[in-house]
């Protein structure tokens, strides 16, 4: 699989990354490094092996359904200047 | 060219947990913003999500009353998106191993039942409220929906005309609702419903090009968005036009679909699994201990009271579509057992006002104890039918007990004979032109009689005993 100059564009333009022409190039090139690595796995035979898709053998961590008490006001805004009448204040942005 | 419609629906629902799905903050409907929020449901750096068993407890629940299987293993992805309502810029829901898959539910269609696939049920978490501001170019978040259990149940495209989707929401919706997984209150918004209809020559195999219709706010308004959309397909083609993949905002006030964004612009989730989340093993005796706490369903209460009450099946199948419904109709045969009067009573009087006043039986202050209550009044002839009437709405209102309201209105049914001669009497003699026409053989002449000692009663008259009065003084 080869990664395309389009291609760096288009998956920035989904992250909401700004990148500039210098930075385009650089990535192109070093995104088909990282790829073709990983491509080298396909060599092997996975026939029997199971795929991980948790890297720790952890599973069913839960909690009991119990409330626990929220922040207070003050603690919910204290990392924020845009705090307004208990609400955050953020950019207009009219979807759906 | 006959066509055919072939819709499916994405439905979310608000589980009914305590706390939120990842964090333990209040996951209930309300208060004041930004008030049930912890670092974990406002995504402060370094924090993790913890995952609630009841809300797997419930996914389970709601998809094995959907016949679906429950799939061993399942896990949580990242769904990513750029939008204020979710802080972490990312949503934790479930895409390659969903909770549950292949279900299906009955409908009850005029050409019978119609049995609807589900594809998938699935667990995530829901977003935020934003709040656009009229004057100025920000918006308002409020973040304590943000991290609420939902789950999200998508039906396989077999529905085929807006009815029918009409129906499989109404059955969905009484199934979350007995199995208490969800209270399914669209105008909170525990209830969601998105839908994806395409039309196609009616006989053909092949599927048209599909759009997604958002922002119904009620099942009448899906239904009626499908309509229009179906409409709105069929004339496109006509014109020899082809149906673009889009998505289109449903404008209730306007009655019509608008574009909100094209296949080209369709956003571009990047799913991938959540790290900090393991994977959910669900064991066999886990979905039996599950599967024992699911209640008698809408379906089987309707076959009993059409057994145990004798109801007609139209009226079991309306008293058992509601739970709440269901279940006031049951507290009230507990202390009365004239189950068809009861019915009665909630089907003629109750459901009238009801659908007119656009209300749930939840809505209302009448309580089972008075509408009984009430019953035992008119079986004793304290209050005729008639005035049972005007008590049953005051209760409705103000929730008082039937013998106050009586007391307080000086409703009391009038049975004196004495009394009502006395009535009876004037009015022969101010109408001896009806008299002299009942007695010429116009039956009618009769009913106006007891029209008018009712009206002089204001409605209290016993009308046996008027009757009786009337027919011995006219016919001697």
């Amino acid at each position: 699989m080869k990664i395309t100059k389009d291609d760096i564009e288009y998956i920035a333009d989904v992250a909401m990354l700004y990148l500039n022409e210098e930075k385009k190039e650089h990535y192109t090139e070093e995104l088909n490094v990282v790829l073709n690595q990983i491509a080298k796995l396909g060599e092997l035979d996975t026939k029997d092996v199971e795929p991980t898709v948790h890297i720790l053998p952890l599973k069913n961590v839960w909690r009991e359904d119990k409330i626990e008490p929220s922040l207070d006001s003050e603690q919910v805004f204290m990392n924020t200047e845009n705090g307004e009448e208990g609400f955050f204040r953020v950019p207009k942005i009219i979807e759906d | 060219m006959e066509y055919e419609a072939v819709i499916g629906l994405e439905v979310h629902a608000e589980l009914l947990t305590d706390s939120k799905i990842f964090c333990s903050c209040a996951s209930k409907f309300g208060g004041a913003p930004n008030t049930h929020c912890c670092p974990g449901c406002l995504a402060m750096p370094g924090t993790l999500p913890i995952l609630n068993k009841h809300a797997v407890e419930l996914g389970i629940k709601a998809a094995l009353a959907l016949n679906c299987e429950i799939l061993p293993y399942s896990r949580f992805d990242r769904k990513n998106y750029f939008y204020p309502d979710l802080p972490k810029a990312y949503q934790i829901s479930q895409n390659d191993f969903p909770l549950a898959v292949n279900g299906y539910i009955n409908i009850e269609t005029e050409q019978g039942i119609k049995k609807i696939g589900i594809k998938r049920a699935h667990l995530e978490e829901d977003a935020g409220k934003l709040i656009h501001s009229e004057h100025g170019d920000y918006s308002l978040v409020d973040f304590n929906r943000s991290g609420a259990p939902l789950i999200e149940i998508v039906s396989e495209p077999d529905l085929n005309t807006p009815r029918e989707a009409w129906l499989y929401l109404t059955k969905l919706k009484s199934i979350l609702e007995y199995t208490e997984v969800s209270d399914c209150k669209m105008q909170e918004g525990s209830l969601r419903c998105d839908a994806n209809v395409s039309i196609r020559a009616k006989g053909s195999e092949k599927l048209g090009t599909k759009t997604e219709l958002k922002n119904m706010n009620s099942f009448r308004a899906i239904e009626r968005a499908l309509e229009y959309e179906i409409e709105r397909q069929k004339r496109v083609l006509e014109k020899g036009e082809e149906v673009i993949q889009e998505t289109r905002r449903w404008d209730d006030a306007r009655g019509i679909t608008i574009t909100m964004r094209t296949k080209e612009e369709a956003a571009d989730y990047r799913y991938f699994p959540d790290p900090d989340l393991p994977p959910i093993v669900i064991e066999k005796d886990f979905i039996e201990e599950v599967r024992s706490k699911i209640p008698e369903l809408s379906h089987e209460r309707k076959e009993r009271y059409i057994r145990e009450f004798g109801l007609p099946e139209y009226d079991a199948g309306v008293l058992t579509d509601s739970k709440k419904l269901s279940d006031f109709f049951e507290e009230c045969v507990n202390k009365y057992p004239d189950a068809k009067k009861v019915s009665n009573w909630i089907m003629v009087e109750l459901l009238a006002i009801l659908n007119a006043e656009g209300k749930e039986i939840e809505d209302i202050s009448l309580t089972p104890d008075n509408l009984v209550k009430m019953l035992n009044m008119i079986d004793k002839g304290t209050i005729s039918g008639k005035i049972a009437k005007t008590v049953f709405r005051e209760m409705l209102d103000t929730g008082k007990d039937p013998s106050k309201i009586v007391e307080e209105k000086g409703l009391v049914q009038l049975s004196d004979e004495d009394e009502l001669e006395k009535i009876v009497d004037i009015v022969l003699n101010e109408n001896q032109q009806s008299v002299d026409d009942y007695k010429n053989g116009k039956d009618r002449a009769f009913g106006f009689l007891v029209g008018q000692v009712m009206k002089a009663t204001r409605g209290k008259a016993n009308p046996k005993i008027v009757n009786k009065l009337l027919r011995e003084k006219i016919d001697g």
